[in-house]
């Protein structure tokens, strides 16, 4: 015993020092021209919805003012894109559609997110019998028509929303416009997430499951350590990897299921709009004017593109192993 | 083998058995009534209405009585919405348009994605891979509701042997077809190059190369086989989803398919349509499962044993 401690190699800085794992992610990542190209178009675009459309909105652009003298207009210095069937500014309506676009998707991936580690954290770490049940109960909500469940799900949650929103406006005097605008994104926001978080916890199970197989939880759980620790402490950090790249590959896939439902008229409801929206307006007027279809189109492919080539190339800066669709 | 087989049929009766159950209760959950959209409909009107439906019983009568009808006299129900229209005439009715719609399009998106992701594999790393994937990613990122109108604008205006819209000659099925299948084709290309990869790093690829085996011979008969194991999975679901009607495209072209059931059912609390809808989506979900299951252990031996 007491010879095996005295040959340990002694002063620790001789070692070559490790690079971490994010720092080895962060230089293959960089090599991937796509996924630096799509990140940085995530960006421009999040800061052109966020931004810059506050700040020209208060300059005096503004999406929802009609002016129907002015229909179809080509682009001119007061309406930088030209004007959509109604003499509206088309470049703010895509703007602050892209808002919503985004906003529900972000808010909808930390819900999955959420939900999804939770859930499948548990159901990997506990593993037997519960385990499986609990992932019997996703296949099955995952065999379900995804309209019947999305619909179900939003129809339920805006009843208790509206509720909510009508409690904050009678009984705490908040402004009902904001509130009413922002409780419309709620049922639907839900409703993605209540769907989306299946494929989410399915993933977090198995990647849950495998590290509880290995020493480290093993050594954690002979020192005494509650469950939570183990599975918040140690469980959590080592899948980190998996949950970021599924979490950037979910928000194009949010952003594609909000679309379609705002195109069916099931999703955002006016005065909101989104590109989904947008999208479906514009496809009326396409033998008049094709503006008012390509120019939300266009920026609504390309954020799915810049999202899709930033998560496929995290993977595989995350896990060179997994690269493999 | 038969015992898989029964036991994956029991397992896909069990879920649906659940599902409809959860759907049942939860569908009740909604606000409003399915008759309170009705025009001009008195107080009196209604309650006649639900007891014609059999909705003035307790729940639990009700959901007892849905499934005596349905296992003992294979009878759905009659659609709320679609007044004097059963459930299983609707799915009858409809289901064979979007089959034939799924179906055309599955088997183009099969002979574009399946190719795509070889030539991908086969040239990792080079232009063509680089190539196959982005129009695979562009497959994915341009959505049906934006192909559609500009398929039918740069198409079917200028060629007068395809219609805009409707469902009335057999080329109508062409590009409600073509629009339906990019986002299948860019899956499958995807699924395919990474099985692809795979299995050509495999030592079994290795040894036939060194055994001078020629590259076309590799791919047919010894890689193609178990590199398809990922596209058949994601096929078995994707099946079940295709030929029950995609909505959107449906609604595009104006087709009388199936798709617009599942909105339609839901938007109009019309509670035995969407019953009956779960339930057949369902036990076709668990068929394609089943189907795909079956070639996976055909096409990889490892598989047999467990």
């Amino acid at each position: 015993m007491s010879t095996s401690i005295k040959a340990r190699p002694t002063g620790l800085k001789d070692v070559e020092k490790g690079s971490s794992l994010w720092a080895d992610a962060y230089v293959r990542l960089k090599k991937n021209k796509l996924a630096m190209l799509g990140g940085v178009i995530v960006i421009s675009i999040l800061v052109t919805c966020f931004v810059i459309a506050p700040i020209l909105s208060w300059m005096g652009f503004d999406g929802n003012e009609q002016d129907l003298a002015n229909k179809f207009a080509g682009p001119s210095t007061k309406n930088l894109l030209g004007t959509d069937q109604l003499g509206r500014d088309l470049l703010m309506r895509v703007l602050q559609g892209g808002q919503i676009s985004l906003l529900v998707a972000i808010m909808a991936t930390m819900l999955t997110v959420t939900i999804g580690v939770i859930y499948g954290g548990i159901a990997g770490y506990v593993g037997g019998r519960i385990g499986n049940a609990m992932m019997r109960i996703v296949d099955g909500l995952l065999a379900m028509p995804f309209l019947i469940i999305v619909i179900l799900f939003r129809e339920v949650i805006s009843g208790q929303v509206d509720e909510i929103a009508r409690f904050l406006i009678d009984d705490w005097g908040w402004n009902d416009n904001d509130v009413l605008r922002f409780a419309n994104l709620i049922p639907l926001t839900f409703a993605i997430a209540g769907f989306g978080w299946l494929s989410m916890g399915r993933i977090v199970r198995s990647s849950a499951a495998s590290l509880a197989q290995q020493e480290f939880v093993e050594a954690a759980r002979s020192l005494g350590l509650s469950h939570r620790r183990i599975l918040f402490r140690h469980i959590l950090p080592n899948m980190l990897g998996p949950i970021i790249i599924y979490a950037t590959l979910t928000i194009p896939s949010f952003i594609l299921y909000e679309a379609t439902l705002s195109y069916i008229g099931l999703g955002i409801e006016p005065p909101n709009s989104s590109w989904g929206k947008l999208i479906q307006e514009g496809a009326n007027y396409l033998e008049t004017n094709i503006t008012v279809l390509a120019v939300p189109a266009v920026l609504f492919s390309l954020t799915l593109f810049a999202f899709n080539f930033l998560g496929d190339g995290l993977r595989d800066a995350l896990d060179p192993k997994a690269s493999k669709d | 083998m038969l015992r898989i087989i029964l036991s994956r049929l029991l397992q896909t009766l069990v879920v649906v058995f659940l599902l409809v159950t959860f759907t049942f209760f939860a569908i009740r959950m909604m606000p409003g009534n399915p008759f309170a959209d009705v025009k001009a409909l008195t107080e009196e009107n209604k309650a006649a209405m639900e007891r014609l439906y059999g909705l003035d019983k307790p729940l639990h009568i009700q959901y007892a009585n849905y499934w005596k009808n349905v296992l003992l006299e294979g009878d759905f129900g009659d659609s709320f919405s679609m007044k004097g229209r059963k459930v299983s005439t609707l799915i009858a009715e409809s289901f064979p348009i979007s089959l034939k719609l799924g179906l055309l399009s599955l088997l183009l998106a099969m002979s574009l994605g399946i190719p795509l992701g070889i030539i991908a594999a086969l040239f990792h790393n080079k232009w063509q891979d680089y190539t196959a994937m982005i129009i695979a990613m562009a497959g994915i990122c341009i959505v049906t509701f934006v192909l559609g109108p500009i398929f039918q604008l740069s198409f079917a205006k200028p060629l007068s042997w395809l219609n805009v819209a409707g469902w009335s000659r057999p080329s109508d099925v062409i590009l409600p077809a073509i629009t339906l299948c990019f986002g299948v084709a860019a899956y499958l290309a995807r699924l395919t190059r990474g099985g692809m990869l795979d299995i050509l790093s495999q030592d079994y690829i290795r040894s036939a190369k060194a055994k001078g085996v020629s590259q076309l011979n590799i791919i047919t008969k010894h890689a193609l086989r178990p590199a398809l194991v990922p596209a058949v999975t994601f096929l078995g679901p994707a099946f079940a989803a295709i030929i029950t009607g995609s909505f959107v495209v449906e609604s595009i072209f104006l087709i009388p398919g199936m798709g617009q059931y599942f909105v339609l059912g839901i938007q109009n609390q019309d509670y035995t349509l969407v019953l009956g809808l779960v339930l057949f989506y369902g036990i076709l979900m668990g068929i394609a499962n089943l189907m795909s299951d079956l070639a996976l252990i055909f096409m990889d031996p490892k598989l047999r044993n467990s």
